[in-house]
């Protein structure tokens, strides 16, 4: 479960160009759950995303999280409150390469490496051994049907190729959060279905999902447990602000 | 532990496969950076190598040559002071020695002559060094005429010449018999150009070479050490001419480095925040970055290393021959003895592969401390 509490981020804070992105959002995403963000550009949608998933730090308030997989608490220990609002980035980026799975708007791949170097990069600094990290990208390659890429750039692909490489990169550490910005601002209608098919499966194996996108396709979709609507930097309908 | 291993590989991995996406960018500056290293690794190993080559030949020079000074100025020395100097205590042998330079206008060359005793007796014969022998086109057997002091021609046979591992000092060496330099000099009898002096304990050599100055009136010993000295110090001299041209050559290379290494594109920008967005830490990035440093650093220095050692010991340092041979007048084309100082190779080491490698990593520090979100906003 997330929480988030009274939860401020401004950019450029104290200099004339300072911009208030979220202002005081108080949110509590439950295990298992699809949620959505939808809402205009500007909205703060992507600045939440990214404080969630222990991108950022907020300006002010609380993000807790609970149970999640950390590689600094004693083995074996899940942490069952987490107040991630101040931890250094260490911690930080080792609770985001554990427990989050990304996916982005722009798909965000590197260019001029093979499609399964792509879908491994998360995993090489994890100190885990290659070959068994490579067996499950290539286990996810064959599951989102592109196995006869393996060793394609992945600029050679087409837009809905691109986006499965970019959601197998997201789940090869095995997250319990996945975290889509704009996900489908690419993709036909034909193939923002066929991502939230996707989306659907995930919630079946009991994974959080958090989307955040003004796209119809995904706002109204049946499958989604709750849609929060935000604008300005608040939250304007879907959940008490 | 295995962990630890793990991540290193894995970032390796991902560094090579990151590298060889920039094929054209890196190959050229892999390129550049091992010329650099030749360059500077032949520098090194050649000066090494000639210093090393004269002290292996001075060793069995006499630990004191006296000279005789006429108001400061290099004068015959009278073999009669030979008796004086054997007087002290601590010497083992003093004896006279002839030699002088000899220019050849025909062959628009200087020869060192110089007196063999063991051709006592055979006037008309002579040994002569590598360069001497090309020089004239001769070689064994051959015939060869030395203008004497009376102005008519000395015919000389060549009896041996000098064998290939003298050749950097001796390259314009003509040894002859006694009768024939006193003919070919009009030396006056009873002289010698100087004497050399051995020395049973050379721990006493500076002492006795101050007896030797009170001893032989207006004389000036010359300690082989020093002689050691002042070769040492030519080719650094030279070695050190030789650097300063370099230098252009290395300041254009740190620029473009500079250029390549420091300016980080916006790709690479933009991957940076990618791979911080999806769990790389600042650590990681800059290991990465190491890595891809260490991988073009290390391959140049190997590659600059080896080509150096084939530039100068197999192909006797072609390209800095006109610079930093000719001790001796005439150009030996001589082959180095293969010989790398640890310590040379250790310097040269920091002095190449450190500053790229910190090239590399100080600006993709400044990209991998900006917030993992940039990507998300990209």
């Amino acid at each position: 479960m997330i929480e988030m509490l009274a939860v401020s981020k401004s950019f450029n804070t104290g200099k004339p160009n300072e911009f208030l992105a979220l202002d005081k959002v108080s949110l509590v995403i439950n295990r298992g759950e699809l949620t959505i963000l939808k809402g205009p550009s500007g909205s703060g949608k992507t600045t939440l995303l990214s404080l969630v998933g222990c991108m950022s730090r907020p300006t002010s308030g609380k993000i807790r999280l609970h149970g999640m997989r950390t590689a600094f608490m004693p083995q074996g220990v899940q942490s069952e409150l987490l107040d991630i609002s101040s931890l250094p980035e260490r911690f930080l980026t080792e609770i985001r390469r554990s427990n989050f799975g990304f996916i982005f708007q722009q798909f965000n791949l590197v260019r001029g490496i093979s499609v399964i170097e792509n879908i491994m990069l998360p995993a090489y600094p994890t100190g885990e051994s290659y070959g068994v990290f490579r067996a499950r990208a290539t286990a996810l390659m064959e599951h989102f049907g592109i196995a006869r890429h393996i060793h394609s750039k992945v600029e050679w692909l087409s837009g809905g190729e691109m986006q499965r490489v970019a959601i197998a990169r997201a789940l090869i550490n095995g997250p319990e959060l996945i975290l889509a910005d704009e996900p489908t601002a690419h993709l036909d209608s034909r193939l923002s279905r066929e991502f939230m098919n996707l989306l659907a499966d995930f919630r079946k194996e009991g994974k959080t999902v958090l989307i955040a996108s003004h796209d119809p396709i995904v706002y109204a979709d049946p499958l989604a447990d709750r849609v929060i609507e935000m604008r300005d930097g608040r939250i304007v309908a879907g959940e008490p602000g | 532990m295995t962990q630890f291993f793990s991540r290193h590989r894995n970032i390796l991995d991902f560094a090579i496969a990151s590298l060889l996406r920039r094929r054209l960018k890196n190959l050229s500056l892999l390129l550049l950076y091992t010329f650099i290293v030749a360059l500077t690794a032949s520098l090194i190993f050649f000066v090494q190598a000639l210093k090393r080559e004269a002290a292996l030949l001075l060793k069995d020079a006499p630990d004191i040559v006296v000279q005789s000074l006429m108001a400061g100025r290099h004068d015959l020395i009278h073999v009669d002071n030979i008796e004086r100097i054997v007087a002290i205590r601590g010497v083992t042998e003093a004896a006279p020695r002839f030699w002088g330079y000899y220019y050849d206008p025909v062959f628009a060359a200087n020869y060192t002559l110089m007196v063999d005793r063991e051709l006592a007796g055979e006037t008309g014969s002579a040994v002569i060094g590598q360069g001497v022998a090309k020089n004239q086109r001769i070689s064994e057997g051959d015939i060869f005429t030395l203008r004497n002091s009376a102005n008519t021609p000395t015919l000389l046979t060549v009896k041996k010449i000098l064998p290939y591992e003298s050749e950097l000092l001796a390259s314009d060496m003509i040894l002859v018999a006694p009768e024939d330099f006193a003919l070919l000099f009009g030396f006056p009898a009873g002289f010698a150009t100087d004497l050399a002096v051995t020395v049973a304990n050379p721990r006493e050599t500076v002492t006795i070479a101050g007896k030797i100055a009170e001893t032989v009136p207006n004389s000036r010993p010359i300690l082989k050490s020093e002689i050691l000295r002042t070769y040492e110090s030519i080719f650094d001299w030279r070695g050190g001419m030789m650097v300063t041209i370099l230098f252009m050559v290395i300041l254009s290379f740190v620029i473009f480095a500079w250029d390549k290494a420091a300016g980080l594109s916006a790709e690479e920008r933009r991957e940076t925040g990618i791979l911080k967005s999806i769990g790389w830490e600042t650590g990681d990035i800059l290991l990465l970055k190491f890595w891809e440093g260490s991988a073009v650093s290390l391959t140049a220095f190997l590659l600059g290393i080896s080509a150096a050692y084939m530039h100068v010991f197999f192909f006797s340092a072609t390209l800095f021959a006109p610079a930093l041979k000719g001790w001796s007048v005439l150009y030996p084309a001589f082959h180095l003895k293969p010989h790398i100082d640890l310590y040379l190779l250790a310097t040269l080491f920091f002095l190449t592969v450190m500053p790229y490698t910190a090239a590399t990593i100080l600006p993709s520090w400044l990209a991998a401390t900006a917030d993992a979100d940039s990507a998300m906003r990209s």
